[in-house]
């Protein structure tokens, strides 16, 4: 288990736990058994104390965690049939996107989803997350399939961004983002999302105009990272408390802006203590949100969908 | 007293302090340092007569220049909620705004105005990168929606002049909720088959370039604008080696092919124009039907760009 820096007491606890079972495997005579079981209790309360009142930096930490499920989880999880199509017909494939077909409870979809990767090695190719203008294009081209052949299309966000490059830049990363965006607002068919780790920026926008979006408890939405507001309006990086406080970009936060439609509880502990359970919860919400929309004419999805995003913002946080 | 210390002391105190005298007569061009007077700078719309560099234009600048005998009329914008979010960093946003204000003497960064250029009704859309460095906030996103719904209304095309730092942070995710707003508002033009013209001008950033300002049907930009997503900042940050010479500039976007045209400020409005008629397939625009705008009552003739016979501008 990887520890976020605000679970160190309960990392203390467990070790502890784990130290007296390790000790009384080495000596049989020994019964510590009552007393690791008091430490679980307690590590246990402790767990369920700190993810009750999460703050909004210590969800990004969370929403951050390595041992999150990530796109590949989940679609391997929830889909059959999981057929990845590659490319953008233009310049190259991006591993950062995953795309392609599968079937979702038996009837075929479209999944886009930002992967980024869960070791060193798959991180790097992944490039943690951050597309490049390639990735989007990849994901016009499926969404215009999917629009053609009358499928929905499912999209799992999770990036820091869009990736930052040279070249990225040269091949066009804002025009990239503005046509996939601009493409999620055309397509006919029901377009669902889901904030399933980090949704950053312009990047996790393009994949995330839908028609229904949710999002995970601890999962953060966001126009900047925290530490990029921070060395901003802060003029100091290391005021990303502050700017993850200001910025509203928690799950909970963004229900009451009316920017998401749903969201998606995690076991206690964060996603990474409950994969399983997790990936579980996202496939229901997927199923119910697809259920509301599945049958509607493609006329009516595109105008909803364009005039859920005409209203959003009427309201704000009375705060 | 007497007449001296009480009507000509003052009259002669009140003759030189009073007189109107703009902050800088003079400014310095950022790019060559030659020092440039006031009248002469802004009838050459903020371009430096010695070396071309395109300096910041305010819309109402802009516009003045833009419309026909520099008459247009302003499109009402929708107020947003005020401060949605309750924001606040080192100062309270709704602090920032009021400065902005005061600074600038706009309400907000956007100005949307309909008129005629060429005698071709079009309604026009410019942002002010000195209001909080045109971020885009709610108010942006409106207004561009007013931009577009006018125009569909009366079917005339929209010329949109972008400039900004990116999204307003201090509207938070409202902020970035514009993107596919404004998006919106660009299918509607397009739906109604009317053109969408963009101007980039300098600089033009972040979930701005990522939306509205790289959607156009014809992508313009002024020369030397820095055009981007992630400033170059960012990018040395990330990949740790030096840019090219001109990374990210108009010039540069032009040889990587995300540009139509890099254009002079001074022959944007020609540009346009043509632009305009021919994707409205109207005849081509009598050549100077109408003065050139008045740039200042002082200042010098019409630009020598001005491919207009004499004789025949009614001054």
């Amino acid at each position: 288990m990887n520890y976020l820096d605000f679970e160190k007491p309960l990392a203390e606890i467990e070790g502890k736990a784990e130290e007296l079972r390790a000790l009384a495997r080495a000596n049989p005579q020994m019964t510590v058994e009552k007393e690791a079981e008091a430490l679980d209790r307690k590590a246990e309360t402790l767990l369920k104390d700190l993810y009750k009142s999460l703050s909004p930096w210590q969800k990004c930490l969370v929403a951050r965690h390595p041992d999150r499920p990530h796109c590949r989880d989940y679609i391997e999880a929830l889909f059959r049939d999981w057929m990845p199509l590659a490319g953008d017909r233009n310049f190259a494939e991006d591993a950062a996107v995953m795309g392609g077909l599968a079937r979702f409870n038996d009837a075929p979809v479209v999944v886009i989803g930002h992967e980024k990767g869960h070791d060193t090695r798959t991180r790097i190719e992944r490039n943690f997350g951050m597309a490049r203008p390639e990735g989007y294009r990849k994901a016009m081209r499926l969404m215009e399939l999917a629009h053609r052949f009358r499928l929905p299309v499912i999209t799992l966000v999770d990036t820091p961004g869009a990736y930052p490059g040279k070249g990225a830049e040269e091949r066009g990363q804002a025009e990239a983002i503005a046509r996939c965006t601009q493409k999620c607002l055309e397509i006919g068919v029901p377009l669902v999302a889901v904030i399933i780790g980090e949704g950053g920026s312009g990047g996790a926008v393009a994949f995330a105009t839908a028609n229904r979006v949710a999002m995970l408890e601890h999962a953060i939405y966001s126009v900047i990272s925290p530490e990029g507001c921070a060395s901003i309006l802060w003029k100091d990086a290391e005021k990303m408390k502050e700017a993850a406080e200001a910025l509203r970009l928690t799950a909970q936060d963004l229900q009451k802006l009316g920017v998401i439609d749903r969201i998606v509880k995690e076991p206690v502990g964060g996603a990474q203590r409950g994969r399983r359970e997790t990936i579980e919860a996202v496939g229901r919400a997927i199923e119910v949100m697809l259920k509301e929309l599945v049958g509607r004419k493609p006329e009516t999805l595109v105008r909803d969908r364009r005039q859920k995003f005409l209203d959003m913002g009427s309201k704000g946080l009375a705060a | 007293m007497n007449w001296i210390t009480n009507y000509v002391r003052p009259t002669i105190n009140s003759l030189f302090s009073r007189r109107e005298m703009p902050e800088n007569l003079w400014s310095k061009c950022p790019e060559c340092g030659t020092m440039l007077f006031h009248r002469e700078l802004a009838a050459n719309l903020n371009v430096c007569t010695a070396c071309d560099h395109h300096m910041a234009i305010t819309p109402r600048e802009r516009f003045k220049a833009l419309f026909d005998g520099g008459v247009f009329t302003e499109v009402r914008v929708p107020e947003p909620a005020a401060d949605p979010l309750g924001f606040r960093d080192q100062k309270k946003y709704p602090e920032r705004m009021k400065a902005a204000q005061k600074a600038t003497g706009e309400r907000e960064a956007m100005l949307v105005a309909e008129g005629e250029i060429g005698r071709t009704p079009i309604v026009a859309a410019a942002q002010d990168f000195a209001f909080m460095g045109g971020s885009m906030g709610m108010y942006v996103g409106n207004a561009l929606i007013a931009a577009a719904g006018r125009a569909t209304e009366r079917r005339r095309p929209l010329v949109l002049f972008a400039a900004a730092g990116g999204a307003r942070m201090q509207e938070g995710i409202l902020s970035l909720m514009q993107m596919p707003r404004t998006t919106v508002a660009v299918q509607m033009l397009r739906e109604a088959g009317l053109p969408y013209l963009v101007v980039l001008t300098h600089p033009t950033t972040g979930g701005v370039t990522a939306s509205y300002a790289m959607l156009g049907d014809v992508q313009i930009a002024e020369p030397g604008a820095l055009i981007c997503f992630a400033g170059p900042r960012v990018i040395e940050q990330t990949i740790r080696e030096k840019l090219p010479e001109g990374f990210q500039r108009a010039e540069y976007l032009l040889d990587h092919g995300m540009l139509d045209r890099v254009t002079h400020r001074r022959r944007l409005r020609e540009e346009l124009i043509a632009l305009v008629r021919m994707l409205l397939a109207l005849p081509p625009a009598v050549a100077a039907d109408l003065p050139p705008p008045e740039a200042d009552a002082a200042g010098p003739a019409a630009p020598a760009a001005d491919p207009a016979p004499q004789g025949e501008t009614k001054a």
